[in-house]
């Protein structure tokens, strides 16, 4: 299956906005300008613009600490991001999530959390809910590979195929787990086989190539749309940036392993350039596009009231 | 009005909401079992489909967060743990997802869960399947805790937190499923945070929770026999509670006992002394007294069970102390 200029143009778009929202949030944290914890997509944007692709805005994406690419790639207001980081009454969350808490129900973005794995099993449980009332809705679990060792992960992973629900979990195994490397952490390199034992396909995909995650992620959402249950994708991938913030490596004590070059080598945009190019399509006039998008809101998140200190006790409960 | 058991009434609040809401739905270990739920929701899986009634495989972590997950995406499920200690292994979906969604989110999401838990003391089950928890999510802000102690509570509460937009635990005791009581055949909901004066009086408030609410109106019957006129209330809910009822009873009483069938460092019997302390100090006119478990586990054995679990004497002896009244002994004497 080829996909059309069209589709190419629409992928490298999200993508590169990824990159450039990243970019621009890393010089805000490093300035002091955001002061929330932001764990960046750099490296990782073709799996969000690929996997998001293959869903319809009514399924819904769930995610973890990591997910403004989810957020952008599913239809998350760019402004909303923005001024969600600041903490502006106008951000995605109200201002009271920051990065690691972004919502869009409206896109489908239904919810991104930082206790690790804790948005999978909700992702099973919308899920459910979409087969109990007989829609043709899939929700997607974006996660990291550390998501694996968490135990309530692989319960849920006998759940989701014992009732053969509309789900699709998408690992995305950037080889780290915070500071530790995935050897320090496991001893065989099989993660995409972590549902076999619950019956659930699995499938490991070159994660910093756009159409092979689309391909691949398209495969398990019309399978789970179908009634053909859960599988999962292992989408491999580097996170460019530490842990948590905007320098390259160090800052959590992390010990790269040359790994990092030959990453930077395997950049998902150029590789989707050059597919790109070899179409004759050229990108120029929509990165400069992209940019005065991202200067437009972040200049409006800027401008964004914040929140009034007596909203501290509003909505502890809903009415 | 007709009279039901709480184990009827709860299996009647069910049967009506399910007939009622197409998004209520079941999730938990037991539901097909009439030995696990004591009659609570027997047969439900033959009234009603299996898919909304769906008996779980024994992953309560997960299972919790289905519950989260089909709550957000508009469902209203009830998530069951036929004993309570296991509610512990779901605790963490529901304290850090479902407690804050609606306050993450600035209120753009929220959670209408209803985690129903079952008290499952006594019958030399021990530590580990006798556990009164609620204090631990009474602690937790944006969780709601109910906890009925008359049949017509039983279901008027469930019904209450499944129509709730918030997450509600429902904690039933199975030492209350035989008490009986007038129940209204209509879905009439128990209003959440508001407590019930079941005894009027002069002399002692006696709060009660859950199954001590019942032993409260019985030491009440007691003390009356001794002359001393004891106002009771049913807290029903733990979070929030009605500090409102309990301020006002304890004014006119100038006494207050709290009988709580959960533990006593920082418990549910804690908070509600401390607030009376806090809000009330002025009219009080003896401390505040407490008949809770001693800060133990549970024990198998009957003789220590039967020392260990606080009853109908136990608040009598307590309060008779708080009013002066010469008291031979009390169990707990060395843990006070």
């Amino acid at each position: 299956m080829n996909q059309d200029n069209d589709w190419w143009l629409a992928r490298w778009r999200v993508m590169l906005l990824i990159r450039r929202v990243e970019e621009a949030i890393a010089c805000m944290v490093e300035t002091g300008e955001v002061r929330c914890p932001c764990h960046l997509y750099i490296g990782q944007e073709a799996i969000a613009a690929g996997a998001c692709a293959a869903l319809r805005r009514e399924d819904s994406v769930w995610g973890g600490h990591r997910s403004h690419g989810h957020y952008l790639a599913k239809g998350g207001s760019l402004e909303g991001l923005f001024a969600e980081i600041l903490g502006k009454t106008t951000g995605c969350s109200g201002g009271r999530g920051g990065s690691m808490h972004l919502f869009a129900p409206e896109e489908g973005v239904l919810g991104t959390v930082p206790i690790v794995a804790a948005t999978v099993p909700l992702a099973a449980g919308a899920a459910l809910a979409y087969k109990l009332r007989g829609e043709k809705r899939v929700a997607l679990a974006f996660f990291g590979d550390g998501t694996l060792e968490e135990g309530h992960v692989h319960e849920t992973f006998n759940l989701a195929a014992l009732y053969q629900l509309p789900l699709v979990f998408l690992c995305e195994n950037n080889l780290y787990a915070s500071h530790l490397h995935w050897t320090e952490r496991r001893l065989a390199d099989n993660l995409h086989e972590a549902g076999a034992f619950h019956s659930i396909p699995g499938q490991r995909v070159d994660g910093n190539d756009v159409e092979a995650v689309f391909l691949a992620a398209s495969d398990a959402v019309e399978r789970a749309r179908e009634g053909g249950g859960p599988s999962l994708l292992e989408c491999r991938t580097f996170r460019w940036r530490g842990h948590v913030g905007a320098s390259f490596d160090v800052d959590v004590g992390c010990q790269r392993r040359g790994e990092l070059d030959e990453w930077l080598s395997k950049d998902p945009l150029p590789r989707c350039e050059a597919a790109l190019a070899a179409r004759g399509i050229s990108g120029p006039d929509a990165e400069t596009a992209i940019e005065q998008e991202i200067a437009r809101a972040l200049d409006a998140a800027r401008r964004a009231p914040e929140p009034a200190a007596d909203r501290v006790l509003e909505h502890i409960c809903a009415h | 009005m007709r009279t039901l058991n709480y184990a009827q009434a709860i299996r009647e609040a069910h049967c009506q909401l399910l007939a009622r809401d197409p998004r209520v739905f079941l999730i938990g270990q037991g539901l097909w079992s009439p030995w696990y739920a004591g009659g609570s929701l027997e047969n439900l899986d033959r009234e009603f489909n299996r898919d909304r009634l769906l008996d779980s495989p024994v992953s309560e972590n997960a299972v919790t967060g289905l519950g989260i997950g089909a709550a957000l995406a508009g469902m209203r499920p009830i998530v069951f743990h036929p004993r309570m200690d296991f509610l512990l292994l779901g605790a963490d979906p529901l304290v850090n997802q479902a407690a804050n969604w609606s306050y993450l989110f600035c209120g753009r999401a929220s959670v209408p869960l209803v985690v129903r838990a079952v008290i499952n003391r006594g019958g030399e089950q021990g530590a580990q399947h006798s556990q009164a928890l609620h204090s631990l999510f009474m602690h937790i802000p944006g969780l709601k805790v109910v906890m009925p102690a008359t049949p017509a509570d039983a279901k008027g509460l469930l019904i209450a937190a499944v129509e709730d937009p918030n997450p509600v635990l429902y904690i039933d005791d199975r030492w209350l499923y035989g008490y009986t009581g007038p129940v209204p055949e209509a879905m009439t909901a128990t209003p959440i945070g508001k407590a019930a004066v079941r005894r009027a009086g002069r002399d002692i408030t006696l709060i009660g929770i859950s199954w001590m609410a019942a032993q409260a109106l019985e030491a009440a019957q007691e003390l009356s026999a001794g002359g001393i006129d004891a106002e009771v209330i049913d807290l029903r809910s733990l979070k929030p509670w009605d500090r409102k009822t309990v301020l006002a009873s304890v004014r006119k009483t100038g006494r207050a006992l709290v009988a709580d069938p959960g533990w006593r460092t920082a418990g549910a019997s804690a908070e509600i002394a401390a607030t009376i302390s806090e809000d009330a100090f002025d009219a009080l006119r003896a401390p505040v007294a407490r008949v809770t478990l001693p800060d133990a586990p549970a024990p198998t054995s009957p003789a220590e069970e039967k020392a260990y679990y606080p009853c109908a004497t136990d608040i009598v002896a307590s309060a008779r102390r708080v009013l002066n009244v010469f008291v031979p002994e009390l169990k707990f004497a060395a843990a006070r």
